[in-house]
C-alpha cells in the first residue's frame, strides 16, 4: 500500500514538474517573441520585411479562396437555419439581423481562426519542427541570428495583419451568402434585407470580431512556433507536434473567444 | 613547441537529465592549429562541441575564448563572438528554403551593411573556395552529401571567422569524398591560419588533419597532446581506439542472465 501512495504522489509530482516546465518554456517564448517584435526594432534591429511579405502571401492571400467558399456556405446555412425557426413567427426579415450579427460577432472570427490554425498554424509547427530536427535552428543560432527573430516574428506580424483581414472577408462574403439565399429562396425584397442588416449591425459588433481575430492570430502563431521549437529530433515527432499544434491552437482559440466574449459582454 | 591558447575549458560538467555526460573536463585548445576531438560514439564529443559554440550551457565550469568566458556572456556580446566563428554541422544544416547563394549570404545580410553587388562577389568567392563555383542557384536538396558539406563550409566561412568548428565532417560520406573534404580542411587551415576544431571518429581523417588531439571516453579525457604523442602513446584505451579493436566482452554469463531476465 505505501508503494501505491508513493507512486501516486510521485505521479502528481512528475506531472506538476513537467507542467511547470512547459509553462516556463511558453513564458520564455512569449517573452522572446514580443522582445524581438516590439522592442528590438526600436533598438535599430530591423524586422525582415521581405519575409513578412512572403508570410502575408502564404498565410493571407493564399487562404482567401478557401475562406471565401466556407464563409459563403456558412452564410447560406445560417440563413436557412434561421428561416426554419423565424418562419413560424412570420418574422423572416429578422434573418438579416441574425446572419449579420452572428457572423460578425462570433462565426467570422472563430471559423476563420480554425481555418488558419489548420492551414498556417500547422505549417508553422511543421516548418520550424523540421528545421529544428535538421539542426537548421542551431545553425541560425551559431551564425548569431536569433531563431525567434528570424522565423517567428515575420509569421507573427503577417498573421496579426492577415487574421483580421481574412475575418473581414469572411464577414462580408458570409453576409453576401445569407443575402443571396434570402432574396431567392426566402423571397425577401433585396433592399429591405440590406436595410435590415445595416440597422441591426453596430460598429461595435464588427470591431469586437476583428479584435478577437487579431488575438487569435497571435495565439495561432505562438502555438505553432512553440510546438515547432519543441521538436528535438526525427520526422515522427514533427508529425506529432504538427497535430498537437492544431489541436491546442483550436482549443486556445475557443478559450480566448470565451474570455473576450465575456469581457466584451460586461464592458462594451 | 610553444603554443598560444585560443580556447580554455575549466571544470566543465554537464548533465542530460540525471546522467553526467561530461565529467569535469579541463583542457585548452591551441591557437591557429587543427585540434581534433576524438572518441567512440556516445562519449560526449558532440556535446562538448555544442558547449564550445555556446549552443548548450554547462551545469558547471567555464569556457574562456581569448580570455572571455562565453558561459557568462549576455546575448549581445555572445552575438559578437558568434560572428567570429563558423560551424559546420553533421548534416550541413543549410536552410532548405534558400538557394546556396542565399545561404552563404545570410550571415552577411544579417550582420553587415554591405551592398548586394559586394555580397554577390563575396558569395562567389566563398563558393569558389570550397569548389562549388556555378552552384549558386541550386537548392540544398539538389546537392549530394559531400557538396552540401562544402556549401556548409562556405557559409561558415562567410564572415571570415577566426574559429571553425566541424561536427563529424566525413560522417556518411564515401572515402573519396571524405578525403576530398579533409584536403579542403587542410587547405583552409594553411591559407587562413584559422583555429580549427574538428569532432570526428574517422582514423584516416585524424592522422591527415590533426595537429593536436583530445581523446574522450565516457565523458572524461583519456589523452591530450600532439599527433606525434598520440602515435607514441602507450595507454591501452588509446591503442585500442587506434587499432580499431572492439571493447572486451564486459559481462560474465551470470551477469548477462541477470540483465536479460530484468532482475
Amino acid at each position: 500500500m505505501p508503494l501505491r501512495v508513493e507512486n501516486f504522489f510521485g505521479l502528481i509530482g512528475r506531472r506538476t514538474l513537467s507542467f511547470l516546465n512547459n509553462v516556463h518554456d511558453v513564458a520564455c517564448l512569449v517573452n522572446d517573441v514580443f522582445y524581438w517584435t516590439l522592442i528590438s526594432p526600436m533598438r535599430g534591429k530591423q524586422i525582415r520585411f521581405r519575409a513578412v511579405i512572403t508570410e502575408i502571401v502564404r498565410t493571407g492571400y493564399n487562404a482567401v479562396p478557401i475562406v471565401a467558399v466556407i464563409s459563403f456556405f456558412v452564410g447560406v446555412i445560417l440563413a436557412l437555419q434561421a428561416a426554419y425557426q423565424l418562419r413560424k413567427f412570420g418574422a423572416l426579415i429578422y434573418v438579416a439581423d441574425l446572419v449579420g450579427v452572428s457572423i460578425t460577432r462570433e462565426l467570422g472570427p472563430i471559423i476563420t481562426a480554425i481555418i488558419v490554425a489548420g492551414r498556417s498554424g500547422s505549417a508553422f509547427a511543421a516548418e520550424i519542427g523540421s528545421m529544428k530536427a535538421a539542426e537548421e535552428v542551431d545553425a541560425l543560432d551559431t551564425m548569431g541570428i536569433n531563431p525567434v527573430r528570424f522565423l517567428v516574428v515575420p509569421k507573427l506580424i503577417a498573421l496579426m495583419l492577415m487574421q483580421p483581414a481574412l475575418t473581414a472577408i469572411f464577414d462580408l462574403i458570409g453576409m453576401l451568402g445569407g443575402f443571396l439565399l434570402a432574396i431567392t429562396l426566402l423571397e425577401i425584397y433585396p433592399y429591405s434585407y440590406y436595410a435590415q442588416t445595416v440597422n441591426a449591425l453596430l460598429i461595435k459588433d464588427v470591431m469586437t470580431g476583428l479584435v478577437k481575430a487579431w488575438a487569435f492570430g497571435v495565439v495561432i502563431t505562438l502555438v505553432g512556433a512553440y510546438h515547432g521549437f519543441k521538436v528535438s529530433a526525427g520526422a515522427e515527432e514533427v508529425g506529432m507536434r504538427t497535430t498537437a499544434s492544431v489541436v491546442s491552437a483550436i482549443f486556445l482559440v475557443i478559450f480566448f473567444d470565451f474570455f473576450f466574449t465575456t469581457l466584451f459582454y460586461y464592458f462594451l | 613547441m610553444q603554443m598560444e591558447t585560443a580556447i580554455e575549458v575549466n571544470g566543465l560538467i554537464t548533465y542530460y537529465g540525471k546522467r553526467e555526460v561530461l565529467k569535469n573536463l579541463s583542457f585548452s585548445i591551441p591557437q591557429s592549429m587543427t585540434t581534433v576531438i576524438v572518441g567512440g560514439s556516445g562519449c560526449g564529443k558532440t556535446t562538448l562541441l555544442k558547449h564550445l559554440i555556446a549552443l548548450l550551457k554547462p551545469a558547471k565550469g567555464t569556457i574562456n575564448i581569448h580570455g572571455k568566458d562565453i558561459t557568462k556572456m549576455n546575448e549581445t556580446t555572445l552575438i559578437e563572438f558568434k560572428k567570429k566563428m563558423g560551424v559546420l554541422f553533421q548534416g550541413a544544416a543549410l536552410l532548405n528554403s534558400m538557394t546556396l547563394a542565399d545561404n552563404v549570404a545570410l550571415p552577411l545580410r544579417e550582420h553587415t551593411q554591405l551592398k548586394q553587388p559586394i555580397i554577390d562577389i563575396i558569395v562567389r568567392m566563398k563558393l569558389d573556395l570550397v569548389g562549388l563555383t556555378g552552384f549558386d542557384t541550386y537548392y540544398p536538396a539538389q546537392l549530394s552529401g559531400g557538396m552540401k558539406k562544402r556549401a556548409g563550409i562556405a557559409r561558415a566561412m562567410a564572415m571570415d571567422p577566426e574559429f571553425l568548428f566541424f561536427d563529424e565532417p566525413s560522417a556518411g560520406l564515401d572515402p573519396v569524398t571524405a578525403a576530398g573534404l579533409d584536403e579542403l580542411i587542410i587547405k583552409l587551415h594553411k591559407a587562413f591560419k584559422l583555429t580549427l576544431v574538428v569532432v570526428t571518429h574517422e582514423l584516416p581523417s585524424i592522422f591527415k588533419i590533426a595537429d593536436y588531439v583530445i581523446m574522450l571516453d565516457a565523458g572524461t579525457i583519456i589523452f591530450i597532446g600532439t599527433i606525434e604523442e598520440l602515435k607514441a602513446s602507450t595507454s591501452p584505451k588509446v591503442k585500442m581506439f587506434l587499432q580499431r579493436q572492439a571493447e572486451e566482452e564486459p559481462y560474465r554469463p551470470e551477469d548477462y542472465f541477470k540483465i536479460i531476465s530484468g532482475s
